[in-house]
């Protein structure tokens, strides 16, 4: 009998138990989780990726060919996505595989987490090809690091700058609108800003709705970060390195700015940084991570005890993210209850993925469960990210895919592997007798690995 | 503001307040006495959808000056709006709808909003499906509570299915709902679901979740529900319909396939003589920011798949489209004037579409706020003057027979100000 400590430790802070980890993990699994943030967040491994500036600085120039071809009668429209689809695959094939393979479980999970918090999505312009090196560059290699980091090199990663906007987004007073307005006929209107990553960076990445910020607040920020644009692209942002972060001062908006009742110097690019350092270390964004990664880690509604416990590790010492970690592992609640978080389709595909041994074989169609199960890597649809409740995704039709996933896996594997034997190295203190009765009696190899996959006590971490 | 308008509200409201509590008791007297059965759709536009470029009031002067280069042409001009009242205008690309509103199968709303005042989407997304007047008061959706209060809403088939694998917010709650979409892999055999259901029967969540979904693929698999080609492979989640950015998709479906696909199948499902009444899907990709687009472009593009997919649900409905009302609503609008990167950011009031052969249509309701700068809401938005619970009730009452008391009580709780509008549904 597995002790609960290591259970809870491999399936809800991990990503699944491998066979023999939960009796490798021993004792009550938090020495397990602390020892994973002792070094530095592994890269991906093995994989020959592209960066983002590469990648971009490649679509841009496609896609002025693109433009050109049009303008002579050809149509090379497919061109760009046949250039993007498989720098996506690749990526989040790379993702997938350590995901799978990892012995640092807790980090990778905490890596898909601050993706999903600082979410692009890739049913937009350039992002299928920019979502993972996004989340290579800007994201994995500081998740033990400080959250005022890791914020601002979300923020000025040109995935991110590209997807809510603000490369487009130009100081009313700048010298290029004042330029611009100069040279205005009929009704063209002078260029101006775009408040998409302001408001998101406040409502999303840093205080959250209610966190006591207005409308006012919103524009003003948006003003603050005008300038924060990428190299190599056309018309407003054609100069500059291609698929770099490039400060424009020529569309920041000049002049001293309030956010927050706070006063920010005409300081160009540092303005912005400023706001960010303060942003980072306000109250509110304590406790929006707080709850977040409470609900993450805990449960749906999470505890307002732990919440606080979070909140004040994460402002006492100053946002360094190993301690508010540490603290989650410290919160008694997150051991108190269980299986109280239901699977995502990411988190069950990966856990099936971990628990039977499977390869992540790249000339097989890997991505094509998340596709199946609603959850396709980097898809979230919008940059709230996914949503983190049992509501969202434990719909009648969604169980069902699982169930006869879960089945299509048990007839490819047959009796290549031992669900009666796999069950409690997976499973560990969580185990009911209902479903070690179900599988010893099942009909078939297969359809032991079937109900294995499809427990209760499987669907849930 | 045009008089007009504001007559056409009025004569509106004076129904409301006066025949609510005898319209609902003809509603269901009727739908007794003929047989009739409503269908009623929801469909969720998230994102946040432009009410000023779908529905553009062309009588109004301040329109051109807001939007300039981005402004719909009044109806008549090339490339202009279609017609509809005069003084509104519906986007060129909405072809389908304009037929409607020419048959009077369409209500257009303006001005309208739901209770929420900020504006964040997934909060805003929040209230428009909690149907309280606060993100995050509720765990259930307007739509499920009212039909655990539908006569014979506690026969589990007469329940609602969301088209997707989850069910959204607004149909989350008390009464028995399901979601179903097309499935690529193989059904599980006989032994093996009759194990698993034996496994989940002491789990209260997995046993009714997996009977629901046998029961929505049971329905979709009878005579005559589904299309032929429903029996094809999607090419991605219907959730997703009218997500893909053209020229750009990372998986190219062609925009409005994997839309179009849902649209038949929530047909599919309504139109069963005892399947589910209500139907529920969303699509997404509204919220444009950055090169909207006028009579073309981005915006137009999504209108277009919107609109064919609306044409399809009538065409697959066949007889049934008679009986049917179908709502789009979207969480806000968004600014009245275009941004600095000729698209618009989150705003306020917006339009609604009441469609279908149910609907008493061929007219606007609006209490038209105007569009000069003091008449904005904050100097940025559209003025809401219409509570979307006003249109949500009148719709539920009238349809789907909801007692008015119910509506008040539990399905939106401390809405007493906003009134249920009365005679959208034809009597």
């Amino acid at each position: 009998m597995q002790q609960l400590g290591s259970t809870i430790a491999a399936n809800r802070f991990g990503l699944g138990a491998r066979p023999g980890e939960l009796a490798s993990i021993g004792g009550d699994g938090r020495d397990w989780l602390r020892a994973q943030l002792e070094r530095a967040p592994p890269a991906i491994a093995g994989a020959q990726l592209a960066s983002s500036a590469q990648t971009l600085g490649e679509a841009l120039a496609l896609q002025r060919e693109v433009q050109q071809a049009r303008r002579s009668g050809n149509d090379l429209q497919q061109r760009l996505p046949q250039f993007l689809k498989p720098i996506y695959q690749s990526e989040a094939t790379a993702r997938f595989e350590q995901a799978v393979m990892t012995g640092r479980p807790f980090i990778e999970r905490i890596t898909q987490f601050w993706t999903n918090h600082f979410a692009v999505s890739i049913d937009k312009q350039f992002m299928a090809g920019l979502a993972g090196s996004f989340e290579r560059e800007a994201i994995r290699p500081r998740v033990l690091g400080n959250f005022g980091d890791l914020l601002l090199a979300a923020e000025m990663h040109p995935a991110m700058l590209l997807y809510l906007d603000n490369h487009l987004s130009v100081g009313p007073h700048s010298p290029t609108a004042i330029r611009a307005g100069l040279r205005r006929r009929g009704d063209n209107r002078p260029p101006g800003i775009n408040e998409n990553l302001g408001r998101e960076i406040l409502e999303l990445h840093t205080l959250g709705a209610g966190g006591g910020y207005t409308q006012y607040d919103v524009t003003s920020f948006a003003t603050v970060i005008t300038g924060w644009s990428v190299g190599g692209g056309n018309g407003l942002w054609a100069s500059g390195p291609p698929g770099r972060f490039v400060f424009r001062p020529d569309q920041h908006e000049p002049g001293i700015k309030t956010v927050l009742g706070r006063r920010y110097g005409d300081k160009g690019y540092e303005q912005g940084v400023e706001v960010l350092n303060d942003l980072a270390q306000h109250p509110s964004t304590a406790r929006h991570i707080a709850t977040k990664l409470a609900r993450h880690f805990i449960a749906d509604d999470p505890p307002p005890a732990a919440v606080e416990r979070l909140a004040r590790a994460f402002t006492e010492f100053g946002g360094n993210l190993p301690s508010v970690y540490r603290a989650l592992i410290d919160t008694p609640e997150a051991w108190e209850q269980p299986l109280a978080k239901y699977k995502t389709p990411n988190d069950f595909i990966v856990s099936s993925y971990r628990g039977l041994s499977l390869p992540v074989d790249a000339s097989h169609a890997p991505l094509a469960p998340f596709e199946l199960l609603g959850q396709r890597t980097w898809q979230p649809g919008s940059p709230a990210g996914w949503p983190d409740t049992s509501a969202d995704w434990d719909g009648a039709s969604a169980l069902l895919k699982r169930v006869e996933w879960a089945d299509a896996v048990g007839g490819r594997l047959g009796s290549r592997r031992d669900a009666a034997d796999l069950a409690p190295q997976l499973l560990g203190a969580t185990l009911t007798g209902a479903t070690g009765t179900a599988i010893a009696r099942a009909a078939s190899a297969q359809q032991a690995l079937t109900l294995l996959l499809a427990a209760p006590e499987f669907m849930r971490r | 503001m045009s008089a007009m308008k504001r007559r056409e509200f009025l004569r509106v409201g004076a129904w409301a307040t006066g025949g609510a509590l005898i319209t609902s008791r003809l509603a269901f007297a009727h739908a007794a006495a003929t047989g009739r059965r409503p269908r009623f759709v929801l469909v969720i536009l998230r994102g946040a959808l432009d009410g000023l470029a779908a529905v553009p009031p062309c009588g109004d002067r301040g329109y051109g000056r807001l939007r300039g280069e981005f402004a719909l042409r009044a109806p008549g001009e090339p490339k202009g709006a279609l017609p509809l009242d005069g003084f509104f205008g519906l986007h060129p690309s909405l072809g389908f709808l304009g037929q409607s509103y020419a048959a009077r199968e369409l209500i257009v709303f303006h001005a309208v909003a739901s209770p929420y005042r900020e504006r964040s989407h997934f909060d805003g997304q929040d209230v428009l499906e909690n149907g309280t007047a606060q993100a995050h008061a509720s765990q259930s959706g307007w739509l499920n509570r009212a039909l655990a209060q539908a006569p014979g809403g506690g026969r589990r088939r007469d329940a609602g299915v969301a088209l997707g694998q989850n069910v959204p917010l607004v149909m989350r709650g008390p009464a028995e709902v399901t979601s179903w979409s097309p499935s690529k892999l193989t059904g599980l055999d006989d032994d093996t679901l009759a194990r698993i259901t034996d496994l989940y029967a002491r789990d209260p969540l997995l046993s009714v979740r997996l009977a629901d979904a046998l029961m929505a693929d049971r329905v979709a698999a009878e005579p005559g529900a589904m299309a032929p080609d429903m029996a094809a492979p999607p090419n991605m989640a219907p959730a997703q319909a009218g997500q893909v950015q053209a020229g750009q998709p990372p998986a190219p479906p062609a925009p409005g396939g994997a839309y179009a696909e849902t649209v038949r199948a929530a047909a599919g499902f309504l139109r069963q003589e005892d399947g589910p009444q209500v139907a529920v899907f969303d699509t997404t990709g509204w919220d444009t920011h950055a090169n909207e687009g006028a009579a073309e472009g981005q915006l137009a593009g999504r209108l277009a798949a919107l609109d064919k997919g609306l044409a399809t649900l009538k065409g697959e409905l066949g007889p049934v489209w008679k009986d049917t009302a179908v709502l789009l609503v979207t969480e806000f609008g968004r600014t009245a004037a275009i941004n600095g990167t000729r698209g618009t950011d989150h705003g306020t009031a917006t339009m609604a579409f009441l469609a279908g052969g149910a609907v008493a249509g061929g007219r606007v309701i609006a209490d038209w706020p105007g569009l000069s700068s003091h008449e904005l809401y904050q100097g940025r938005d559209l003025t809401p003057t219409l509570d979307l619970r006003c249109v949500l009730k009148g719709v539920l009452e009238e349809h789907l027979a909801i007692a008015p008391r119910a509506l008040e009580a539990t399905v939106f709780p401390q809405s007493e100000r906003a009134r249920a509008l009365a005679g959208l549904i034809r009597a």
